[in-house]
């Protein structure tokens, strides 16, 4: 092999490199809480009886959880367009994420909601607590045991996903990765350094996930 | 007419084919290739002591951890640089399915470990050896318990394929955004790609849900 | 007093309880005995407000259960209710099980609502379990947890639904003898119950329930071993 690392380029360009991983996490915390509120709606109008809205909640659900995030982005970026709307590359990776995000998080709020057994709540009701004493101490605590793992998760493929900024040309991590790898030619060791970021970045956040899940989950379920 | 564009007509039909076709192709091969490699790393992983277990762990925790599309990008590069150029499908092929065997391998050291110990024994006890254990016994409940999981995983890998488009491959996403750029008609190409997805994945994620409900019964 | 009369209730077509009365004085421990669906545990969930019922009325304490304008949350605080299913609260420690109501429906200090909870434990014998999650222990412990927590509340009145069925058999025992230490201490019980032993030991009078109505009601030991009704009979030679 007659490749030669140049490792120098790479580090000069730290601080750019740093700032990409910047916007990777400020995109991916954003998809992230816009994602769980729109989840929490959804998830109310999916278990509504009101027909309306659980159908707009099972369509948004079904088109999240059955495309591409790539497709999603492009819809975005290029296919709202048709409709005179053009978002910024950041914009565009921010809203497929929240799409996608919104949709597989109904699902896990859904299922944790479900798997509380209705005796907890009748329980409750026998001690004389009011029904927002029950949701607030017995029911909500509960299931927020049982979405945390999957919401970690989810927050997890947001960071990876947001990686496809590179292909509408947004900022992030990738992003930045490939115009500085373009300006120097260094595709090798400046790819090399990102994934080594990315590495971190979710180790990170799967390690201090797990630290503040001993901290908020005494007992165990 | 501004003669630059020209729009969408019954002349693409086969250039969208051809990407519809490169998606199944690149999809079913990684899929396989990764369920057969997930399986056999799955097994030696519940199988195996700490040590090749950490280090298989290692490894399959770096293919969870960086994003598809830099997997791609630092592969392809690499093979240039190291003077064996690939074409973007086997380069494809090879990075989508070490992708896809690092979640099947997971989904099946589960279902290996979840049969419980009590069932090998009862096996033994009839007389069976040990491999004759795994093949009648592990392998078969091991394999069931975890198909929701396969599918899912499965599914995941035909909507990924759509990422091989940046070193070059032309599936089905990379076809429409050539036609797009063609045509300037966005929206009705786009819409037409997710229809594609959605009538391939919506059916197996639902055959996948409710194999998962009755199984919970 | 707990006062029942005449009540119906009907899920959908069936109706499972057809014209009930029946008093319970203040001290007294009424067991409700009879076949699976004879609406015996319906009738707890009635008087507990959690089922609503179609005819008929509940009174507790010159209060009618039922009716629109009773504070049903604030009822409940004086019935106290244990279920089959123990349903401890599974992310709370036992102390806290017990202390949550308490605090936050009485809104008692966190200091008052713990003596108070630690007090209860005590009682039914769980005095070494407080920082114990209820998922550690056994069913008949988290059965007695369930009692401690109701208790907590400083309840007037008990209902039991059935809090031995779902238990192992050697952990039926020390669930009874918790029933057994507050009927002695004169607490006002009703239990729906399978136990005929503690039936006609612990009660003081027994209704025998089929279909819907009270086919048999009378002094314990009497309805236990001397029942008048050819239906009672038969129910008593079959769980014998």
């Amino acid at each position: 092999m007659t490749y030669e690392f140049h490792w120098n380029v790479v580090f000069q360009k730290m601080p750019e490199l740093l700032n990409g991983a910047f916007v990777t996490l400020h995109v991916s915390v954003l998809a992230m809480l816009l994602g769980i509120v729109i989840a929490i709606l959804l998830a109310i109008a999916k278990m509504n009886n009101s027909k309306p809205f659980c159908y707009v909640a099972t369509a948004w659900v079904e088109t999240a959880r059955n495309t591409p995030a790539l497709f999603q982005i492009y819809m975005a970026y290029f296919g709202l367009g048709a409709f005179g709307i053009h978002l910024s590359p950041y914009v565009a990776v921010l809203s497929a994420l929240v799409f996608i995000n919104a949709g597989y998080l109904t699902e896990t709020f859904r299922g944790g909601f479900q798997s509380i057994p209705s005796t907890q709540y009748s329980a409750s009701k026998s001690l004389g607590m009011n029904s927002i004493q029950v949701y607030r101490y017995i029911i909500l605590p509960q299931m927020l045991r049982r979405i945390y793992h999957p919401m970690t998760n989810q927050f997890v493929w947001s960071i990876l996903m947001s990686s496809l900024g590179i292909l509408v040309g947004m900022s992030e991590l990738s992003g930045t990765t490939q115009r500085l790898q373009s300006l120097s030619f260094r595709t090798l060791e400046f790819f090399i350094v990102a994934a080594v970021m990315y590495f971190i970045i979710t180790k990170l956040v799967l390690i201090s996930s797990s630290l503040l899940s001993r901290k908020l989950f005494r007992g165990e379920i | 007419m501004n003669s630059l564009f020209t729009p969408l007509s019954w002349n693409d039909t086969g250039f969208i084919l051809t990407g519809v076709m490169n998606t199944v192709t690149i999809s079913v091969l990684a899929i396989v290739l990764g369920t057969v490699l997930g399986l056999i790393v799955g097994f030696i992983r519940a199988e195996s002591n700490k040590l090749v277990n950490m280090l298989f762990g290692g490894l399959l925790d770096v293919l969870r951890s960086v994003p598809l599309i830099i997997q791609l990008v630092l592969f392809s590069t690499f093979v240039g640089a190291a003077g064996i150029p690939l074409d973007p499908f086997v380069a494809g092929s090879i990075v989508l399915s070490l992708y896809t065997m690092a979640f099947m391998s997971e989904v099946f050291r589960s279902g290996f470990e979840s049969v419980p110990v009590s069932m090998q024994t009862a096996a033994r006890s009839l007389g069976m050896n040990h491999w004759q254990t795994i093949y009648h016994i592990r392998l078969p409940i091991g394999l069931r318990a975890v198909f929701p999981s396969w599918l899912g995983v499965a599914l995941s890998v035909i909507k990924d394929s759509a990422l091989v488009s940046v070193i070059g491959y032309m599936e089905l996403l990379r076809t429409s955004e050539q036609l797009i750029s063609r045509t300037q008609q966005p929206l009705e190409i786009l819409i037409g790609v997710g229809i594609f997805y959605f009538i391939i994945s919506y059916p197996l994620s639902s055959y996948g849900r409710y194999v998962e409900r009755k199984m919970a019964i | 007093m707990i006062s029942i009369q005449n009540v119906h209730k009907s899920f959908g077509d069936l109706e499972v309880l057809k014209g009930v009365s029946l008093d319970v004085a203040n001290g007294e421990v009424l067991s409700i005995i009879g076949g699976s669906g004879s609406g015996k545990s319906t009738l707890l969930y009635c008087i507990n407000a959690i089922e609503a019922i179609h005819k008929g009325k509940i009174i507790v304490d010159d209060v009618d259960v039922h009716s629109k304008d009773t504070n049903k949350d604030k009822l409940r605080q004086k019935l106290g209710m244990v279920f089959q299913q123990w349903n401890s609260f599974p992310h709370l420690t036992v102390l806290e099980n017990a202390a949550l109501a308490p605090r936050i429906v009485k809104k008692m200090s966190k200091d008052e609502a713990i003596e108070i909870a630690k007090k209860e434990l005590e009682h039914v014998g769980l005095g070494d379990k407080f920082d114990v999650y209820p998922t550690k222990m056994s069913g008949g412990q988290q059965q007695r947890l369930a009692i401690a927590r109701a208790l907590a509340m400083k309840p007037d009145y008990m209902l039991f639904d059935e809090v031995t069925s779902a238990l192992d058999p050697e952990l039926v025992g020390e669930v009874l003898d918790t029933l057994r230490l507050l009927a002695d201490e004169g607490m006002t019980m009703i239990c729906v119950t399978h136990e005929m032993g503690f039936a006609r030991d612990v009660s003081d009078r027994v209704a025998y329930f089929h279909q819907g109505v009270i086919a048999e009601i009378g002094e314990a030991k009497q309805v236990i071993t001397d029942p008048q009704n050819p239906l009672t009979q038969k129910f008593l030679s079959k769980v014998r």
